[in-house]
């Protein structure tokens, strides 16, 4: 017994000492030295050194590992045991998703009246603006959820969409002066066309293959729009364009404004609450468009579409057309964002549709859950919003998306709100289905 | 003429370092089938490596050039070596536990890797260019032509000879190693049958794990090439790198390896004629442009073979 036990502290210390070495070869040059251009010295570049954060790395990977190895990975009883009796039943977490979604729509339509009532008008307008944030990505991410969560095809390009969506808006605003109550269908449908104009060729390509060429076509609009300096403005982006109106009440102080109509006082506040509902009520679209789809036989051949494209096929479906619709119809929610987007900042430029912007939206969709609406939610939740709130970790928002996603892929493939209802189920009882459940086709 | 034929050698120069980044990509694809979309960012941190090694070595125009040769050796092998471990890693965490898990996972696992890397450089190293002083400068003068311009002159850098001799040995000795050796051989089993190549006794994750060791390597010398050429860095060149070796990788038939430097100096020619002769500013959606039409309409590509898909 000691004899075992001796010889499994000897071959976790090994193999300790092994990821340790690895972790030294990872990050002793590039985290413990730093090449900048020194100051005044004419452009000369010079290393700081940093030891100590090498030092650190190394010795949480080195104590990491050795705990790993000893009570979990080479135990006869690892401790992780006890956290498998934790785990929910499969079908709780629909039970828990009845009760949420009700009470998360209650709590998002009445958020500026509670925050008004807590900070008062000018206090809630910093939180207003991350809410609106925040519900904008949570439209992107379900309109993304179409194209990646139910139709199984990998979108890299996602922000070509929402690109295509503001700068409709921006251009057809300021070249014919359309208001954008005009403009948000028609940078829906022209986010559409452009779905449909680049997918009819690439979605007959395999999975992994259409993802780079829709981040091609995603960093080719973003180049066009930098280098069409007559059109777009290019680096310059456009400015000025209009804000929204309520049925035509402008708003703005005087005699037609929103306020003066409803016998208000004027508060810059109206517009942000306004905004706030605004894109509310058009993600709110997006999701029950999404659902309700899901139980069309489109909605059905999506979701066979993302489990087996063979077997789709065998089956008489025409693969390309179902892609297509969803390729559409994704991109046209995410003109709709676009437009919204643009007449909320009233200015764009090419910088805010970079890749890392449709990263950023992919990850969203993969932490929350392919296919998962609530999922989306709650990611952008957390990882907008909370980011927002603690600035100081603004720089590290990246990397933390980028962790989480080979974690949350490794470790959960169907994402952190795994347990989907079925949306046909053979036999009355099977409401839900966990992720451990599914089989998947390898298509 | 002279214009061309300068345009010929910088393409030529710009298509081996794309070549030996879509090495990575090919041997990969061709192993396991999927897109290792974290190796444009490999070749970043190759590159940055290099950089601070060479800036800790002090070297400089002024070292001797007998001196500087052998410490621009030291400094590829050891960023080979950092740049594999890296890239033995990203293929221990993020694809080996999901090997046989459904198709998207692998990739949107690589797109979290790559994100990790390029945003961990900027938060190591900052997120400034970092430039660095050339260390070569001179060259043959080929050709003159004398008009009233003034004199326009065909040259080739002893630089670009660097990057086109390495290159080609580099070459030479990977389809050595991958038509003579046993792990090459391994190799080619496990391209055409894992599981028979497992029963057969072939290792079959160590040999993944080479595949990206040694995909690794060659990006860091393209890292260090790069470098070296165009003296400036920063943490993001590894995503248009990256992409436009992969078009490469396509262009060329992805899973062959002649292919990839064809495709290379392909890419790597149309996009330096393509900034010569039209615009510069367009110059990225020229090589995107042909990705999308190469995948559509020539998906096997040049040397490639045609995929057979299977239930």
């Amino acid at each position: 017994m000691m004899a075992q036990n001796d010889s499994l502290f000897t071959a976790s210390l090994k193999d300790a000492a092994a990821g340790g070495l690895i972790a030294l070869a990872l990050f002793g040059i590039t985290l413990g030295m730093r090449a900048d251009v020194a100051a005044g010295l004419g452009g000369q570049m010079v290393i700081d050194y940093r030891w100590g954060a090498v030092a650190i790395i190394v010795a949480i990977v080195f104590f990491g590992r050795l705990a790993l190895n000893l009570f979990v990975w080479k135990s006869d009883k690892p401790v992780t045991q006890y956290f498998s009796t934790l785990k929910p039943k499969p079908g709780a977490g629909s039970k828990v998703g009845a009760f949420a979604k009700p009470a998360l729509l209650v709590l998002a339509v009445a958020l500026p009246f509670l925050l008004m009532s807590y900070y008062g008008a000018s206090g809630s307008r910093r939180f207003l603006d991350l809410a609106i944030l925040v519900t904008t990505y949570v439209m992107l991410g379900w309109g993304l959820n179409i194209v990646v969560g139910l139709a199984g095809l990998l979108d890299l390009g996602y922000v070509a969409f929402y690109a295509v969506g503001a700068y409709s808006y921006a251009l057809l605003a300021h070249y014919f002066g359309f208001s954008f109550w005009i403009c948000l269908p028609l940078a829906g449908i022209l986010a559409a066309f452009w779905g449909i104009t680049l997918g009819f060729p690439v979605l007959r390509l395999r999975g992994d293959y259409l993802a780079i060429v829709t981040l091609a076509f995603g960093e080719i609009i973003r180049v066009v729009l930098l280098n069409w300096y007559n059109f777009t403005g290019g680096p310059d982006g456009i400015s000025g364009i209009p804000r929204p109106s309520f049925f035509g009440l402008e708003f703005e102080r005087g005699e037609n404004g929103f306020a003066a109509f409803f016998g208000l006082d004027y508060s810059s506040i109206h517009r942000i609450i306004f905004l706030y509902y605004l894109i509310l009520i058009m993600a709110l679209a997006t999701n029950f468009v999404t659902m309700r789809l899901r139980r069309l036989p489109v909605g059905r051949a999506w979701e066979a579409l993302r489990e087996d494209e063979i077997a789709c096929r065998s089956l008489g479906i025409n693969t390309t057309n179902t892609k297509l619709t969803a390729f559409a119809l994704g991109a046209m929610f995410g003109g709709f964002a676009g437009s919204f987007f643009a007449t909320r900042q009233g200015f764009i430029s090419p910088e805010s549709f970079t890749f890392i912007e449709s990263a950023v939206i992919l990850a969203i969709v993969v932490l929350g859950g392919l296919g998962s609406q609530i999922g989306v939610v709650i990611a952008a939740l957390v990882m907008i919003g909370g980011f927002e709130l603690i600035r100081e970790f603004e720089e590290y928002r990246m990397l933390v998306f980028g962790l989480l996603m080979v974690v949350i892929m490794v470790w959960k493939p169907r994402g952190l709100i795994s347990t989907r209802t079925p949306s046909i189920a053979l036999s009355g009882k099977a409401r839900g289905i966990s992720a451990d459940l599914v089989q998947e086709g390898h298509g | 003429m002279e214009y061309f034929l300068q345009q010929l050698i910088n393409g030529v120069t710009l298509g081996s370092i794309y070549g030996l980044i879509a090495i990575g990509y090919t041997m990969v694809y061709g192993i396991i089938g999927m897109i290792n979309f974290a190796h444009g960012d490999i070749f970043m941190v190759g590159a940055f490596i290099a950089l601070i090694l060479i800036v800790a070595l002090g070297l400089t125009a002024a070292t001797p050039l007998l001196l500087l040769i052998l410490a621009l050796g030291l400094v590829l092998v050891i960023a080979m070596a950092l740049s594999a471990a890296w890239g033995w890693t990203v293929e221990r965490v993020a694809y080996r536990p999901l090997r046989g898990s459904f198709r998207l996972a692998p990739l949107i696992t690589a797109i979290g890797a790559s994100i990790t890397l390029q945003n961990y450089i900027q938060i190591s190293q900052g997120a400034r260019n970092k430039p660095l002083q050339p260390l070569f400068s001179g060259g043959f003068t080929l050709a003159e032509k004398t008009s009233e311009q003034g004199t326009f002159a065909v040259q080739i850098s002893y630089m670009q000879i660097m990057i086109i001799v390495t290159t080609t040995v580099l070459m030479v000795g990977f389809t050595l190693l991958i038509n003579k050796t046993s792990l090459g051989r391994a190799q080619r089993a496990c391209e055409q049958d894992r599981k028979m190549a497992s029963l057969l006794g072939v290792n079959v994750d160590r040999t993944i794990s080479l595949t990206f060791v040694m995909g690794a390597g060659l990006a860091a010398v393209a890292g260090l090439m790069f470098l070296l050429y165009y003296g400036v860095i920063d943490f993001y060149i590894g995503f248009l790198a990256g992409v436009k070796a992969f078009t490469a990788a396509v262009l060329g038939g992805i899973g062959s390896l002649p292919g990839a430097m064809l495709g290379g100096l392909l890419i790597g020619l149309i996009e330096t004629f393509w900034s010569g002769y039209f615009s510069v500013e367009y110059k990225d959606v020229a090589a995107f442009s042909i990705l999308a039409i190469v995948l559509i309409f020539m998906p096997e590509g040049l040397l490639g073979r045609p995929e057979v898909e299977k239930v």
